[in-house]
């Protein structure tokens, strides 16, 4: 039952934004991070939205599969907004009952704050999950951060315990799997009774999993020591990440975009909010 | 100094002995004391011994990720004792591991990854990684499953997975710690193969610690360990004459020599060992047919 899980949804293409180099699209990423923090034009939020929507298309991912993403975060979503609509004071009441005050600014701020978030969630998506393998993803932070080295940050060890953690998930999951049956074949419930009753029927779940994942971790370290494994020093990849030029184009409209919004922002065109 | 006549084993172990740190050093037993053998290049050697009897930290000592307390090991000739650590290094790498749970030593989340693992680590230049890869990939017959997750691959193909990534290393000698005990018996045979014919084109020596005497009769040459030292080695015709030490220490013989052993105690006076089932049929046909024609 747990083998539903998809973590970190990586859905494999040949479309131009699976083949851009992953670094790329962690800049980017960055960028249209940064662009949607720094938006305070309705114009501004516009060019945002379209931009994703030129690169969805780029990125040839079915729009009810981006579409799913935005489901566990509706929540999320409406409270924000409603917080938003209620808290935020401003000068032009627009309605007044009992103690709810709601005032123009307080739908703009609202409903900004709502868009702010879906474009970031599903924008994420479309930059870096959907379109970059996990291990593509930590090979380019360990290159992007790798200056860091110079000041004896770990980031090749970062990266590979993030790699390690990645191809131990399916395995740790089966592993719970077949612990939590044998425990149910034991007569244990996971289903039943209040929370502090479910909560506590997890111990004999947890217990046996950190013991095996003691265990793999001992092995494993010796199978990699056998390996010859000694840290990042005098290590070579086999795959080397290029740019190409279509990743410098990306890379430039990223940083455009975030030019446009923050020029957006001060232009009267740009209808500020 | 080696002898004109006498080979250079490719791996000789003098005198090996190895106890555990603890926390308690007052009752510490050795998990290996006063160990010798010499494996030459090119030999397929079977380890037997039951739990427990110090195969694993045998297997480790060969290939320098423990270092013995007393006794030397020799690579080529050439003592490891007092080595640096650039120095052993070097010498890890002519020597692969291949593990009892193929889980737990696939390190990276694509097969082809995976079997880079290695030669990334020796500094290889990108292309030849890639070379090697491919090549290691077609030697365990597993080239397209390159791009594949190892959690989706069967048992079976882990462990060639594993063999693979040991081979991209090119070493000399690949020692398989029951690599083939997880596995169900096509998985067994899969791996078994694999190994045979590494050793039998390529030349690469193979150690396999195994609880299957059917794997240790295809070895070359048969050790027997019992609670930490070398009790019997030999061919295994010589190794499994010695039935009744071999039951000592809670092991059998191969099936067939099992067989004709208790039938010798009902008076089948059978010779020992017998190591193939074809002629085990034959013997006990032989046998049968005389005692038909004498009444
Ligand atoms: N990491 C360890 N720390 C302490 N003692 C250990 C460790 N590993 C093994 N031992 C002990 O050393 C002895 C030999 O163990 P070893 O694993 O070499 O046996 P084995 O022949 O490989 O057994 P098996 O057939 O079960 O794999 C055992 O008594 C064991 O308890
Ligand atoms: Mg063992």
């Amino acid at each position: 039952m747990l083998k539903d899980v998809t973590l970190g949804q990586y859905f494999p293409g040949e479309s131009p934004l699976h083949r851009a180099d992953p670094r790329t699209k962690v800049v980017l990423s960055l960028c249209y991070i940064i662009a949607l923090f720094c938006v305070k034009s309705a114009l501004g939020m516009l060019l945002c939205a379209l931009t994703l929507v030129c690169f969805h298309a780029a990125s040839r991912i079915p729009l009810r599969t981006v579409l799913s993403g935005v489901k566990p975060i509706l929540f999320i979503l409406a409270f924000t907004f409603l917080i938003n609509l209620f808290w935020t004071r401003g000068e032009t009441l627009l309605f007044s009952w009992k103690f709810i005050r709601i005032y123009r600014e307080g739908i703009v701020t609202a409903l900004m704050m709502a868009v702010r978030i879906l474009l970031l969630v599903t924008g994420s998506g479309i930059f870096l999950t959907y379109t970059t393998s996990p291990i593509m993803l930590t090979d380019a932070i360990e290159q992007l951060l790798s200056p860091l080295k110079k000041i004896k940050v770990p980031v090749h060890d970062f990266s590979m315990m993030m790699t390690i953690a990645l191809r131990f998930i399916p395995t740790l999951i089966e592993e719970t799997d077949r612990i939590m049956d044998a425990q149910k074949a034991r007569g244990a419930s996971f289903s039943t009774g209040g929370l502090i009753r479910r909560a506590k029927a997890l111990i004999p779940i947890l217990i046996p999993l950190f013991v095996c994942a003691f265990k793999r971790a001992d092995d494993l370290a010796v199978a990699m020591e056998c390996r010859c494994y000694r840290g990042g020093e005098g290590r070579t990849r086999m795959t080397r990440l290029r740019f190409s030029p279509a990743d410098y184009l990306m890379m430039l409209s990223g940083v455009l975009l975030i030019a446009a919004v923050i020029l957006l922002n001060h232009l009267p065109v740009g209808i500020a909010l | 100094m080696p002898s004109f006549t006498e080979p250079v084993p490719l791996i000789e172990a003098r005198d090996l002995c190895y106890t555990y740190p603890d926390d308690d050093p007052s009752d510490d037993v050795p998990a290996v004391k006063n160990v010798s053998l010499k494996v030459y290049a090119g030999e397929h050697v079977a380890l037997l011994g039951h739990n427990g009897s110090g195969k694993s930290t045998l297997a480790k000592l060969l290939s320098q990720i423990l270092v013995p307390q007393s006794g030397d090991l020799l690579i080529d000739g050439k003592s490891c004792r007092d080595l640096g650590e650039n120095e052993l290094f070097d010498l890890r790498k002519n020597i692969g591991m291949v593990f009892q749970n193929p889980d737990n030593q696939l390190v990276a989340t694509v097969v082809e990854e995976d079997i880079a693992f290695g030669p990334e680590n020796l500094g290889i230049p990108s292309e030849e990684i890639r070379r090697r890869v491919d090549e290691a990939l077609d030697a365990v017959g597993m080239r397209e499953y390159a791009r594949t997750s190892p959690h989706m691959l069967s048992g079976g193909q882990k462990q060639r997975i594993a063999v693979a990534g040991i081979l991209a290393m090119m070493p000399r000698c690949i020692v398989f710690d029951e690599a083939t005990a997880m596995l169900d018996p096509s998985g067994r045979d899969e791996v078994m193969e694999t190994a045979c014919r590494l050793n039998r084109e390529r030349g690469i020596t193979i150690i396999n610690i195994t609880h299957h005497m059917a794997e240790a009769v295809r070895a070359d040459r048969v050790y027997v360990m019992h609670e930490g030292s070398m009790i019997l080695s030999g061919t295994p015709r010589e190794v499994f004459a010695h039935i009744a030490t071999l039951r000592d220490v809670a092991l059998e013989a191969p099936a067939e020599t099992e067989l004709l052993y208790s039938l010798n105690r009902l008076g089948g006076a059978f010779p020992l060992p017998v190591l193939d089932a074809d002629l085990c049929a034959d013997l006990i046909a032989q046998k049968y047919r005389e005692t038909r024609k004498n009444g």
